[in-house]
C-alpha cells in the first residue's frame, strides 16, 4: 500500500532531520507512516487514543521492532532493510509515561544508572545542568517511594537528559499527572524547549500542552498520518478535528512591543499586526507565544469605531466550514503580509447577514488573548 | 547419645548434594523460568507443565524413568558411558541429576512469578539508559526480584533435603555416596533403632522449621504454595 509522505517544506528542515518510515500489521491495528521531521525543535505526536502516537515512538526507539522499517536521525541510520540498532545502542533518551524510576536506586542513583553506561560517570557537568534544568538538586539522595509524583517525573526527564542523547523521546510525561502536578512540571518542559539543542519527540492528547510546547506537530489518525506541520498551521486548519472542536485555536507568535504602565497593559508585536493584552513581565524583545480560541473572535464588516475591544485587526476571509447547525467556522489571514492565521467562530445567521465569502476583507474583534508561556 | 559417625556422614552428604543441586538449579531454572515468564510461544503451555510434573507424579515414578533413562539401554546412560563418565545410577552424580529434574518447580515457579511481576517496563527503561541485555538481567531483574530468587533457592534446598523415593529408585542405599538422611532415618526405623532415628527426624523437623520460618519473614507477602 503507498503511504502518502508527509514532510516539511526544505527550507524548514535545514540539514539536520529525522526520516521515519514504518509499516505494522497486528490484527486490530496497523500503522503505516513516512515521515521526515526537523532535526531540532519540539515535535509533537499528536492524536486520539488508539491512533498510533505511542506506537511510533516504541518503533523510533526500538522498543518495537518491525521488519519494515527506516529510521535515519540525523544522518544515522538506526533501522533499514538490513540493520537494527537495539535499543540501548541508539543515542536517546526516553521518559515513559509514568515516571518508572528504579525503585532499588535512589534518584542520584537513577541519574547515575544511564550516565555510568555512556562513560559519563565523571561529566559532573551533564548531572549538573539535568539537576538544575529541572530543579530537583534537592531531591537527589531520596528514594523513588519519597517523591510525589510530579517530582518522580522531574527525575525521570533528568536521567534521560543525563545520558546526552541526541533525540528525546516523551511518551505523554504529564499524562499520569493531575493538573496540580501538570501545572508544576510545563515550565519545566518549556525550559527545555528553550534550552535544548536537541530534537524533542513528544507523545500527547492534550491540545493544551501541544499548543504550548511544540515547533511542529504531527497529527496522527488510525496509524496514519493526518497532517504535518508547524503548529500554528496545523491548529488553524479547518479541515482537521482540531479546529472544530471547542477549543479551537489559532496559535501565534510575537515578541514583546512594550509596556503600558499606566493602563498595566503590555503590547506585542506579531507578524504585520500587534496585540494588546494585559500585562506580562517578560522584557521588551522576548518572544511570547497566544493562543486565541475562535469562541473569541467575532467579525464584523467595517471598522468598529467605539468599541470596548482592545485588538481589532484588518483581516481576510481564506476559508469557511459549517461545523455544527448553526455555526460556522471561519479561519483568517491578518497581518500586512497575511502571514498571521486566526480563527473565528460565528453564527451561520451572522454569516448570511453580512454576506460573508472567501476573500472578503473584514475586522476580527478579538475578546481575549491566553499567553502561552 | 547422639549422631553416630554415618548419621553425620549422612547430614554431610545431604547438605552437599542440596547445595550442589540449589546451584545448578539457579543456573538451569532460571533462563527455563525467565522463558517461561515472558514468552508468546505456544510452547509455554506444555513445557510449564512439564516443569511442574513432579509437584503431582509419585516419586517412584519419576525416579522409575530416571533410572531407565541413565541404565546401560537407556539414552542418557548410552551417553554417559559414550563420554567415559560410565552410568549415574547409585552414584551421587545420579542422585545430583535426579534431584534437579525432582526440584526444578520449586525453583522455576518462584523466579518465574517474580520475573512476571516484575513486568516488561523496568526493562525497557533500562534498554533506553544503554544497559544491554546481560546487563539489564544483573542491574535490574536481580535486584528487583530477589525476593523470588531467594525463595526459590530456601526452597529447592529443602525439598531436596527431603526427598526419598526418587533415591530409593536412582541411588539406593549406598554409605558416603547416596545415603542421606531420609534414607538413613528409614534404616534405623527398619533396624528399628528409635532413638538414633528420633534424632534425625526431630532435626529434619527443626530444620524445616526454620526453612519456613526464614522464607514467611523474608517475604510476608508472598506465599509460594
Amino acid at each position: 500500500m503507498p503511504t502518502e509522505r508527509h514532510a516539511l517544506a526544505a527550507d524548514a528542515l535545514g540539514s539536520d532531520q529525522i526520516r521515519a518510515r514504518f509499516h505494522l500489521d497486528y490484527a486490530e491495528f496497523s500503522l503505516d507512516v513516512d515521515l521526515q521531521l526537523p532535526g531540532r525543535g519540539v515535535t509533537a505526536l499528536f492524536g486520539h487514543s488508539g491512533s498510533g502516537k505511542t506506537t511510533l515512538l516504541r518503533l523510533i526507539a526500538g522498543l518495537i521492532q518491525v521488519r519494515d522499517g527506516h529510521l535515519k536521525v540525523n544522518g544515522d541510520v538506526w533501522q533499514d532493510g538490513r540493520t537494527f540498532r537495539p535499543t540501548h545502542q541508539r543515542p536517546l533518551g526516553y521518559v515513559f509515561q509514568e515516571a518508572s524510576l528504579f525503585p532499588h536506586l535512589s534518584a542520584r542513583g537513577n541519574l547515575a544508572y544511564g550516565m555510568r553506561r555512556v562513560g559519563n560517570a565523571m561529566d559532573r557537568q551533564a548531572l549538573t545542568q539535568a539537576v538544575e534544568l529541572l530543579g530537583i538538586a534537592h531531591l537527589l539522595e531520596r528514594r523513588p517511594h519519597q517523591l510525589s509524583g510530579g517530582e518522580r517525573q522531574r527525575v525521570a526527564i533528568a536521567r534521560a537528559l543525563a545520558v546526552q542523547p541526541r533525540l528525546l523521546l516523551m511518551d505523554e510525561p504529564l499524562a499520569a499527572l493531575d493538573l496540580k502536578r501538570k501545572l508544576e512540571i510545563l515550565p519545566y518542559l518549556e525550559r527545555l524547549h528553550d534550552q535544548l539543542e536537541i530534537p524533542v519527540l513528544y507523545v500527547s492528547h492534550a491540545p493544551d500542552e501541544v499548543a504550548r510546547l511544540a515547533d511542529t506537530v504531527v497529527l496522527m489518525e488510525e496509524g496514519r498520518v493526518r497532517a504535518l506541520g508547524p503548529v500554528a498551521d496545523v491548529f488553524s486548519r479547518l479541515d482537521l478535528a482540531l479546529a472544530q472542536d471547542q477549543e479551537a485555536s489559532a496559535i501565534i507568535e510575537g515578541v514583546i512591543l512594550g509596556h503600558d504602565v499606566d493602563y498595566a497593559l503590555t503590547h506585542l508585536g506579531i507578524p504585520g499586526g500587534r496585540l494588546t493584552v494585559a500585562r506580562v513581565d517578560r522584557e521588551i524583545h522576548d518572544s511570547v507565544r497566544v493562543r486565541i480560541h475562535a469562541r473569541d473572535v467575532s467579525l464584523a464588516l467595517d471598522e468598529p469605531g467605539t468599541s470596548s475591544i482592545l485588538n481589532i485587526l484588518p483581516a481576510r476571509i481564506l476559508e469557511m466550514r459549517e461545523i455544527e447547525q448553526a455555526q460556522v467556522l471561519v479561519k483568517l489571514c491578518t497581518g500586512a503580509s497575511k502571514a498571521t492565521p486566526l480563527l473565528a467562530r460565528i453564527t451561520r445567521h451572522s454569516r448570511d447577514r453580512l454576506r460573508l465569502r472567501e476573500g472578503q476583507e473584514v475586522f476580527a474583534q478579538v475578546k481575549a488573548v491566553a499567553l502561552m508561556d | 547419645m547422639g549422631f553416630s559417625d554415618a548419621d553425620l556422614q549422612a547430614i554431610w552428604l545431604t547438605l552437599r548434594l542440596a547445595g550442589l543441586v540449589t546451584i545448578l538449579l539457579l543456573l538451569i531454572g532460571t533462563p527455563i523460568a525467565w522463558w517461561l515468564a515472558r514468552t508468546r510461544s505456544r510452547w509455554k503451555g506444555p513445557v510449564g507443565a512439564v516443569v511442574a510434573l513432579p509437584l503431582v507424579l509419585p516419586p517412584t515414578v519419576l525416579g522409575f524413568y530416571l533410572l531407565l533413562a541413565m541404565g546401560p539401554n537407556g539414552p542418557v546412560g548410552q551417553l554417559t558411558q559414550a563420554l567415559g563418565i560410565g552410568l549415574l545410577p547409585f552414584t551421587f552424580w545420579g542422585l545430583v541429576v535426579a534431584s534437579v529434574f525432582y526440584s526444578m518447580p520449586f525453583v522455576v515457579q518462584p523466579i518465574q512469578n517474580a520475573i512476571e511481576a516484575l513486568g516488561e517496563r523496568p526493562l525497557e527503561v533500562a534498554a533506553t539508559l544503554r544497559a544491554g541485555p546481560w546487563d539489564r538481567f544483573f542491574s535490574v531483574v536481580l535486584p528487583l526480584a530477589r525476593p523470588g530468587f531467594l525463595t526459590a533457592a530456601i526452597l529447592g534446598f529443602a525439598h531436596t533435603v527431603g526427598e526419598f523415593g526418587v533415591v530409593l529408585m536412582i541411588g539406593g542405599n549406598i554409605p558416603g555416596a547416596t545415603r542421606v538422611v531420609s534414607v538413613q532415618i528409614y534404616d534405623h526405623v527398619e533396624a528399628m533403632e528409635y532413638g538414633q532415628a528420633h534424632w534425625l527426624a526431630a532435626s529434619m523437623v527443626v530444620f524445616s522449621f526454620l526453612v519456613l520460618l526464614a522464607l514467611y519473614t523474608l517475604n510476608p507477602r508472598q506465599r509460594t504454595f
